[in-house]
């Protein structure tokens, strides 16, 4: 479909607003939930998009920016991949599965951008440090807004380009894909979710919390309970140990690591990391 | 004595505004330096008013930093005091104000990652998501209200307790709630990562096992159906009672598996990217790969 002018101008205002969140983490308007909503909302087809952004949801759950690492890029996966559905006119399953598919892709091509304007803002702070032997505060300030800008530009530019290009083309190469490439990228993306976890469990994992996991894997086999159930029977748990551990006295766990990203004291790490 | 100058709360709700920017002129050489000082601005204004001394606090405050983004509003908060006192004749130099600075923001990541990134995020990721997949609108809503209270409130809160802790907090920090908070999130993070990896990870392998010929009686025998719709509600009514519709059971590798325990290959899945991540195999990588293994596997049959 073809998107008027005040579409498109919103849609690469929403890609800006991703953009400049993908760094800041702080309103997450960049998570595929939120940011796929946004641009169905502006232009006009709501509800594929939100299926979309909760698809994408789940592949990004596990991705954090930790210290100087950066999670596969979701700002560009999301807008991209909803803007390409939206062009592409297609919204039923099989449409949304396409549009999924080549969100992986993008997500690993904004990496790449956010680790050039990483560095562009490099040069930003020494012209900071200049600034802060004059004692300038205003330009700090423009120098800290011209360095959020440039995150956002990092969205907002291939967002525009994609819209440049049309829904033609996009069609055209998402017609391309064979069935078989679509319906296996969709099984990779049943499988990708995982790595995220890993990411994060190797993160908190210690022999005092493993237990807590096969709970929780356990008890998610029952399919009655709902995930804020599990949620309250987590919160439980986690309630009733530390109670329990403070009036056993001697503290016989205040030697392990809580978390914090240590992993001695992990045994099935330590089995994964000797194996 | 009278020319005593004091932070307001106005100052404080600004620099509390301006620190959700911190990240915002991220770089590989100091990382958050330049959010940092931007945040701290109002304060600084306030209480030096020399060219020299802004200038100073200013290259004092471009130093390198780098935490959780939400967890920094704590340290702002200390360092806002240290100013103060510092700025009113207190004797408090350089390195301190830095030591102090460097000395938390450490701990204090370990404590945002577990807590914001892989407890708060994920679980209302979770509903959020499950929500958005059935097309349900309340999905995006309640994902950005939520973590937004949460966050802001956080922040808010965070940084006052600093200020009033002033230099006073670094104890705090070995005390023992913020160390339960930490056990706790764990706790309930490894939980709750459990249930998504059985829930989430989808591992299915469509291999046929085996195909045994039912016993008569076992499945619906088609031919003896009355005709019409009458046939159509007998049907229902034998499947209902556990008739098979056709006359062989197939069995999957699938099947199999999960008679031992359902998620399982996820599981072992989930295990494998653990060990390749331990072995610095980038994840982009893993991702890219497990996309590869999916369209081969799927061309092959097996999946």
């Amino acid at each position: 479909m073809q998107l008027n002018a005040i579409q498109i101008i919103l849609v690469v205002l929403v890609s800006f607003l991703a953009g400049m969140e993908g760094i800041l983490d702080e309103f997450h308007f960049h998570q595929p939930v939120i940011a796929c909503t946004l641009i169905g909302l502006v232009t006009g087809h709501l509800i594929p998009c939100v299926i979309l952004g909760g698809t994408l949801q789940m592949v990004a759950l596990g991705w954090a920016n930790i210290g100087a690492a950066v999670a596969p890029d979701v700002a560009l996966a999301s807008v991209a991949s909803s803007i390409i559905l939206v062009l592409g006119g297609d919204f039923d399953a099989k449409g949304i599965n396409s549009a999924f598919a080549v969100a992986i892709p993008l997500a690993v091509a904004g990496l790449l951008l956010t680790i050039l304007v990483r560095t562009i803002s490099t040069g930003i702070v020494h012209i900071m440090d200049r600034a802060a032997e004059q004692g300038s505060f205003r330009k700090i300030e423009m120098w800290q807004y011209i360095a959020i800008c440039l995150q956002g530009l990092r969205i907002a530019i291939p967002a525009a380009m994609i819209l440049a290009v049309g829904a033609g083309p996009v069609k055209a190469l998402l017609h391309m894909m064979p069935k078989t490439l679509t319906d296996g990228l969709a099984i990779g993306g049943g499988m990708v979710v995982a790595v995220g976890y890993a990411m994060v469990i190797n993160m908190m994992a210690s022999r005092e919390v493993w237990p807590f996991f096969a709970i929780g894997f356990v008890l998610a086999a029952i399919d009655k309970l709902t995930l804020i159930g599990l949620g309250a029977i987590g919160l439980s748990l986690a309630l009733i140990y530390l109670k329990l551990e403070k009036s056993g006295g001697s503290g016989s766990g205040s030697g392990d690591s809580g978390a914090g990203g240590s992993n001695t004291g992990d045994p099935v790490g330590d089995i994964i990391d000797n194996y | 004595m009278a020319d005593q100058v004091k932070i307001s709360k106005k100052d404080r709700l600004s620099v509390w505004w301006r620190s959700t920017f911190i990240q915002g002129s991220w770089n590989y050489e100091r990382m958050q330096n330049g959010g940092w000082a931007y945040s701290l601005i109002p304060v600084l204004k306030k209480l030096y008013t020399t060219k020299e001394d802004r200038a100073a606090a200013l290259k004092r405050h471009l130093e390198f930093f780098n935490c959780h983004p939400y967890m920094a509003s704590p340290i702002l908060g200390v360092t806002m005091a240290l100013e103060e006192d510092r700025a009113n004749g207190a004797d408090i130099d350089d390195v301190a104000i830095q030591g102090v600075k460097v000395g938390m923001m450490g701990p204090l990541a370990g404590i945002g990652d577990p807590v914001f990134w892989f407890t708060v995020k994920p679980i209302i990721g979770a509903v959020a998501a499950s929500l958005a997949y059935a097309g349900n609108i309340m999905g995006p809503i309640l994902y950005f209200v939520a973590w937004n209270v949460i966050r802001m409130a956080f922040m808010w809160y965070s940084q006052e307790f600093g200020y009033k802790a002033g230099s006073k907090i670094t104890d705090d920090m070995s005390g023992g709630l913020l160390k339960d908070v930490t056990k706790g999130a764990s706790i309930l993070g490894m939980f709750i990562l459990g249930a998504l990896i059985d829930r989430w990870v989808v591992v299915k392998f469509t291999p046929v096992v085996s195909t045994t010929k039912l016993q008569k009686g076992a499945y619906i025998d088609w031919s003896s159906l009355p005709s019409g719709l009458t046939g159509v509600k007998e049907a229902l009514i034998q499947q209902k009672d556990g008739l098979s519709l056709t006359m062989h059971q197939v069995t999957t590798l699938q099947d199999n598996l999960d008679l031992l325990i359902p998620g399982l290959a996820g599981l072992l899945l989930t295990f494998l990217c653990m060990w390749l991540l331990r072995k610095k195999v980038s994840p982009i990588i893993q991702i890219l790969g497990l996309f590869v293994i999916g369209v081969g596997f799927h061309y092959l049959g097996i999946m």
